[in-house]
């Protein structure tokens, strides 16, 4: 049973049973029959396929395309090339806020990246419009690519991730690294990686005048209609966006991408409704990627292990034509205590695609540098990797000095300890092997994320039935919002899940704010909470001044919303239910609206973050190199867990991303090309079942104050962290060999170590 | 896709008749083809679907003790027929150990040996590959080279052959039967695949219109059953082509090595039969000394095509390795992961 | 040029008439039968979201041309319930939280359908694992989905057993 006290309304209590509980996803039965209607799953009357035409140069102009053998494919309707693009009210390459990207939408023959689109084939078939891109041909003039991170000059950034300043210290890193007893620094290089969601980016655009209903996948409702109706300059109601299912996000389906407007430009050009769905080959490009980095560290202790100065430098790119500079040495901000933090960075661009957010966008690639570099320093000190990790625990945040609105990382580290058995570790490398003879490592990473809020709104009905309506234009890629956001929804309005209908996925329904920065729970359930709270608030009002109601006179003394029925706060014999109320004052309906957002007095006055601990161990085959991560504990603590079950598949898909990073991700590109080499699901490895044999997720108890009034941090990209680190501080206590350039692949373990 | 007629022959002789004509193409599983098409590294203007074709079918016990394995019997098929599995296990681990539990219930012996290299220069359409347009140019070299070859390749082309199957089948001494308008004919697996040279395109023996009908082992690669094995180091535990591999099998009489049996894969433009390293241990005890001596053998001649040496010194050591898996003794089932370093030894042995 | 194509799709008869060549089973099912439960991953047999039972055997639909299905039996996510009881595979996928965002999962299930009828896993979580291989989850709902497979076979077995007593 818990218990909902919303500051708002300290009146009125709302008492729901559904908060907490492990119910199975309610999209369940939908997922599982196939009855779950994704974007490309859509099929107006009259619609034709779109194919999109990309670039294989990465950096020059199109010097010609062959239109006409094109045409001459049967099944062809239309070629739209930058000749015949229907006009746009907004040129692509503006950009007035960070939260959008400029896009290619045809307006030149410039090519700036591989797999840039170039032109879109419209046909009758799929099959008619796959070949007829085919048959384009197009012809280039090319100019050298540059796609290495030392391809070009660096700069330092004006700001990185979104508006996170490129330089930040406290103290004086220098004299305390000079200082230090035991010293050590290095350089670590993590790669290009894409999202590669299971489902490709996809549209289907359907104009009725000036009015657009698109069906297509969206971590931003609200942002991707706004986008929408700028660049084709009609009125945002005109627009509505329908995503009621992401099949997987991860940050590529945040800000609108160009190969959606190109699908919306198409049935434009037209004037019939077109569906457009990238191949797996077009992921790597246009919809953004994790940019590559190189961090150097340099850590300084005392002679008892206490960190006197850490600098985390990272080198990172973005494209030639817009910003987006991986945050990497962010994460050195928060999470060990030290006089002295240095974080900076540098840039350089290079003839890619526009680098975006990719599940924790910067903790990732910043925390298994970190992570690594934290065991080289404990392991300079001759210290146990925890025990070192907890010799500089953090009591306040580092690099402002703030409190943490809750920290329970003590118990991550005890409860995943113990549940992994570390204390039976030695300290050396390869001291551990199986019957088989395998080598055997265990590692250590913490994991950190920020607890964030976004602005969202929720509508409220309740019905003079007595059942309730809840409303808000959700995102759920996965993470669980359909059910989790109901679950807040039902406890909000003191309804059960069966009396209440939550309706999401549309752009018609109130903004819900962005699915991302692990936010959307906190900032879509503090709205929708926000939404019932107003609803019963004037259900209340209405029963405690109207003398024929049992709650009359009660509106100092409060009362409590439960199961459809008002209590009096201080005598529950006298109640009454909502549809008596609703009907005695002859409304079909009461409407409640809430709205969240962070609130700016506890993030001026903490810290607010979620922790964790993760345990791997590997096993290493001495000779050939293969890896394979046969254990992993994760402890994590995130405040209030609105549904165990879902908030464990979202530690267990983020541990996964862990090993996924430390082992197997990569995008290959050609330097000399500028052209993924591996765009494709065989060749670009994430891993498979067989990679992931004991899977464990810890979910610590952590009560927040501060975060929210429901106490909500975010579970959706935390994992990530500390996972990576720990996969890759495993292989190194398996075999000795520190691997500093990630993924860790088998012939760093088995080529001759460099002297 | 390009377009393509797609022709459906119910005997041999239409379907070799279909095939002959320029830029046909057989389709049995399509595992291989069809990606290729979809990817525009290959734009047959025909196909001819034999994947119906009588008689292609069938397992067939030889009254020698051999098999003969028809080209159309499905990967899975084979490698789950108890009979094959109990025979020939190293060519059972070897299939199993390849693609995914899908692809293999589609996947047909004679397409296997068919199948095309997975250089990523390869499925490159926009840059230049030899093997898909002669005279090209081959921007493997220098380029992407952790997958090529490390012995056969010529300075025309550097792909390695991707399959599992082969090269425990080339290493048991399977013979290739083979159809086409001038008769049936058969050569020895070993002889199939063709090294680059200058003309990295051709990579079998068969002629156009010439079909694959049936793949035999003879009735001594039964000998080796309890002590073959067939090792993959890959980049993940599964649904991953080899980095290199290994297939070794052993007859071991009184103590000593009386016959062996080995060939690699991922690191040579085919299934590299190494018969110097089998030499090098008849009449020797089953022991790692010689174990690694039979390695050095087999990479003799290796050098790298790029920045893949590492390959060499990895696939000694797969060698050595998959020889004492062999002189372990096959295990009485098939690993749970077959094929994985990280299958467990221990457990009930082939008998 | 014009194919005419015999199919039994989740045990209904249908004749297509296919006016290209080049349409492959996923596409059929997907573009022109209205059955869009079966999934597009990556079209080229290297994700397994368009697993589907051919003849009682899981593929990969995008790599089968329609045209070379003719007289095949097709099942897909859309016809393993059976009269509106989801199959066992499907109910422990909903209790074991075997899926995510969900877009793997017919292909999941259908290769789980598979799996079971081949008979090679049994109840080795390893087996199950391999054998689970050419279906990749980006969400990373692994653990969910073996424990699901263990759970439907345990199911099914006692459904089997009830229908023989």
């Amino acid at each position: 049973m818990s218990e909902i006290v919303l500051s708002a309304t300290p009146a009125h209590l709302r008492h729901g049973s559904n908060i907490g509980q492990p119910l199975t996803r309610r999209d369940g039965i939908l997922k599982v029959t196939g009855g779950a209607r994704f974007a490309a799953d859509n099929h107006p009357p009259g619609m034709l396929y779109a194919v999109l035409a990309v670039s294989s140069v990465a950096r020059g102009r199109v010097a010609a395309l062959d239109v006409a053998a094109a045409k001459a494919h049967p099944g062809i309707v239309e070629i739209m090339t930058s000749a015949n693009k229907p006009p746009l009210a907004l040129d692509p390459d503006a950009k007035t806020n960070p939260f959008m990207r400029r896009l290619e939408l045809l307006q030149n023959d410039r090519v700036r990246y591989a797999n840039q689109p170039i032109a879109v084939v419209i046909a009758e078939t799929l099959e008619a419009a796959t070949e007829g891109a085919a048959l384009l041909s197009p012809r280039y003039e090319e100019e050298a690519p540059r796609v290495r991170l030392d391809a070009a000059e660096s700069f330092v950034p004006p700001a990185v991730g979104v508006g996170h300043p490129s330089e930040a210290e406290i103290g004086d890193v220098e004299t305390g690294l000079a200082g230090s007893l035991r010293r050590i620094e290095a350089t670590y290089e993590t790669p290009t990686q894409f999202h590669n969601p299971m489902e490709p980016h996809a549209i289907v655009a359907a104009w009725d005048g000036d009015a657009l209903t698109v069906d297509t996948p969206s971590q931003g409702l609200a942002m991707a209609q706004a986008r929408i109706a700028e660049l084709f300059g009609i009125p945002a109601e005109n627009v509505l966006v329908r995503s009621p299912f992401l099949g997987g996000g991860f940050g590529c389906k945040g800000l609108f991408t160009g190969p959606q407007v190109l699908g919306i430009m198409a049935a434009r050009l037209v004037g019939r409704p077109v569906k457009l769905v990238l191949r797996r080959e077009q992921m790597f490009g246009p919809v953004g990627h994790r940019a590559p980095t190189q961090q150097t560290l340099r850590l300084g202790t005392d002679a008892d292990g206490a960190l006197l100065g850490l600098s985390h430098h990272t080198r990172t790119a973005s494209s030639t034509f817009d910003d987006f500079f991986e945050p990497a040495s962010d994460v050195s901000h928060t999470l060990y205590a030290s006089p002295a933090i240095r974080t900076s960075y540098e840039a350089v661009r290079l003839d890619t695609g526009t680098p975006t957010f990719m599940r924790a966008p910067g903790e990732a690639s910043g925390s298994i540098a970190l992570e690594s570099a934290i065991d080289e320093m404990a392991e300079a000190c001759g210290m146990d990797p925890l025990a070192f990790r907890l010799r500089n625990y953090a009591e306040l945040e580092p690099i402002s000095g703030k409190p943490f609105s809750s920290k329970a990382l003590r118990a991550c580290y005890a409860e995943g300890a113990e549940r992994f058995g570390w204390k039976a570790r030695p300290l050396r490398p390869r001291e551990m092997r199986d019957a088989s003879g395998l080598l055997v490592g265990w590692g250590v990473g913490t994991a950190t994320f920020p607890a964030l809020m976004f602005q969202g709104q929720a509508r409220a009905v309740i019905r003079k039935d007595g059942t309730g309506i809840v409303e808000t234009g959700a995102q759920d890629m996965g993470q669980g919002a359909w059910t989790a956001l109901a679950q807040i929804a039902a406890d909000g309005l003191g309804l059960s899940m069966e009396q209440m209908e939550f309706r999401s996925g549309a752009s018609n329904l109130p903004d819900a704010g962005i699915a991302g920065g692990s936010a959307h729970t906190a900032t879509a359930g503090m709205a929708v909470a926000g939404a019932g709270a107003d609803a019963i608030a004037k259900l209340a009002a209405l029963a405690t001044g109207d003398e024929r109601s049992a709650l009359f006179g009660a509106g100092n003394a409060g009362v409590i919303a439960r199961d459809g029925r008002l209590f009096r706060r201080d005598d529950e014999s006298r109640s009454e239910s909502y549809a008596d109320i609703l009907n005695r004052a002859a409304l079909a309906e009461i409407e409640g609206r809430g709205s969240s957002a962070a609130d700016p007095i506890a993030q001026a006055n903490y810290a607010m973050h979620a922790h964790g601990a993760v345990f791997a161990e590997v096993k290493v085959d001495p000779e050939l190199g293969q890896i394979r991560v046969t254990r992993l504990v994760g402890a994590f603590a995130a405040g209030r867990i609105i549904n165990p079950r879902l908030v464990r598949s979202q530690y267990y898909g983020g541990m996964i991303w862990g090993v996924s990073f430390a082992l197997h991700e990569h995008g290959e590109i050609d330097p000399r090309s500028g052209r993924p080499m591996n765009p494709n699901l065989g060749e670009y490895h994430v891993p498979v079942n067989a990679d992931i044999p004991s899977i464990e997720a810890i979910l610590v108890a952590e009560e927040d104050r501060h975060v929210n009034a429901l106490g909500i941090k975010g579970v959706g990209e935390i994992a990530i962290t500390g996972t990576a680190g720990a996969v890759a501080n495993a292989v190194w206590h398996a075999t000795g060999r520190r691997i500093r350039r990630f993924p860790i692949t088998l012939e760093r373990l088995t080529e001759p170590a460099p002297r | 896709m390009n377009r393509f007629d797609y022709v459906r022959p119910a005997t041999f002789a239409e379907a070799i008749a279909a095939a002959s004509e320029p830029g046909a193409a057989y389709l049995a599983g399509g595992t291989n083809l069809l990606d290729l098409m979809k990817g525009g590294i290959v734009r047959p203007g025909r196909l001819v679907d034999v994947s119906r074709l009588p008689g292609l079918g069938a397992i067939e016990w030889l009254a020698d003790g051999g098999v003969r394995i028809g080209a159309l019997v499905r990967n899975s098929d084979l490698a789950h027929d108890s009979e094959f599995a109990r025979r020939f296990p190293a060519v059972a681990e070897a299939l199993l150990s390849g693609a995914s539990a899908q692809l293999r219930n589609m996947a047909t012996v004679g397409g296997n040996l068919l199948q095309r290299t997975r250089c990523a220069h390869f499925y490159d359409v926009a840059g230049a590959c030899n093997k898909r347009a002669p005279g090209a140019g081959c921007e493997a070299r220098g380029g992407e080279a952790r997958n090529a070859a490390v012995l056969g390749w010529s300075e025309h082309c550097i792909a390695t052959h991707p399959s599992d199957f082969c090269v425990a089948l080339v290493a048991l001494d399977a013979v290739v039967e083979i159809a086409g308008q001038g008769g049936e004919y058969q050569v020895p697996l070993e002889d199939f695949h063709r090294l680059p040279g200058e003309t990295p395109g051709q990579e079998s023996v068969l002629e156009p219109g010439e079909l694959i009908i049936a793949v035999r082992l003879p009735a001594q690669a039964a000998s080796f059953s309890r002590h073959a094995r067939y090792l993959k180091i890959r980049d993940r535990t599964s649904f991953a082509f080899a980095v290199a591999s290994a297939a070794a099998a052993l007859r071991i009489e009184q103590g000593a090595i009386a016959a062996a049996r080995i060939a690699l894969g991922g690191v040579a433009p085919k299934p590299w039969r190494a018969r110097l390293a089998e030499r090098a241990l008849i009449g020797v005890g089953p022991d790692r000394t010689h174990f690694d001596r039979a390695a050095e053998a087999a990479l003799a001649d290796a050098r790298p095509s790029g920045d893949n040496a590492f390959k060499i010194e990895l696939a000694r050591r797969i060698v050595a390795r998959a020889l004492a898996l062999a002189a372990a003794g096959t295990p009485a089932r098939l690993p749970a992961l077959p094929g994985s370093p990280f299958s467990p030894v221990a457990g009930v042995l082939h008998v | 040029m014009s194919l005419s194509v015999l199919l039994s799709v989740n045990g209904v008869a249908r004749e297509v008439a296919l006016d290209d060549p080049r349409v492959t089973l996923l596409d059929l099912l997907r573009e022109r039968l209205g059955l869009t439960g079966t999934k597009k991953g990556c079209d080229r047999g290297q994700c397994g979201a368009c697993t589907v039972l051919v003849d009682g055997r899981r593929i990969n639909s995008c790599l089968t041309l329609a045209a070379s299905c003719d007289g095949a039996r097709v099942l897909t996510i859309e016809g393993l319930a059976e009269e509106g009881a989801l199959h066992p595979v499907q109910e422990a996928f909903i209790a074991h939280d075997g899926f995510q965002c969900g877009f793997c999962t017919p292909g999941q299930i259908m290769s789980a359908v598979g799996l079971i009828l081949e008979g090679h896993a049994g109840d080795d979580p390893e087996r199950i694992r391999e054998g689970m291989s050419g279906n990749i989850c980006r969400c990373g709902a692994y653990a969910g989905i073996t424990a699901a497979i263990l759970d439907a076979e345990r199911r099914l077995a006692e459904r089997n057993r009830a229908e023989a007593a």
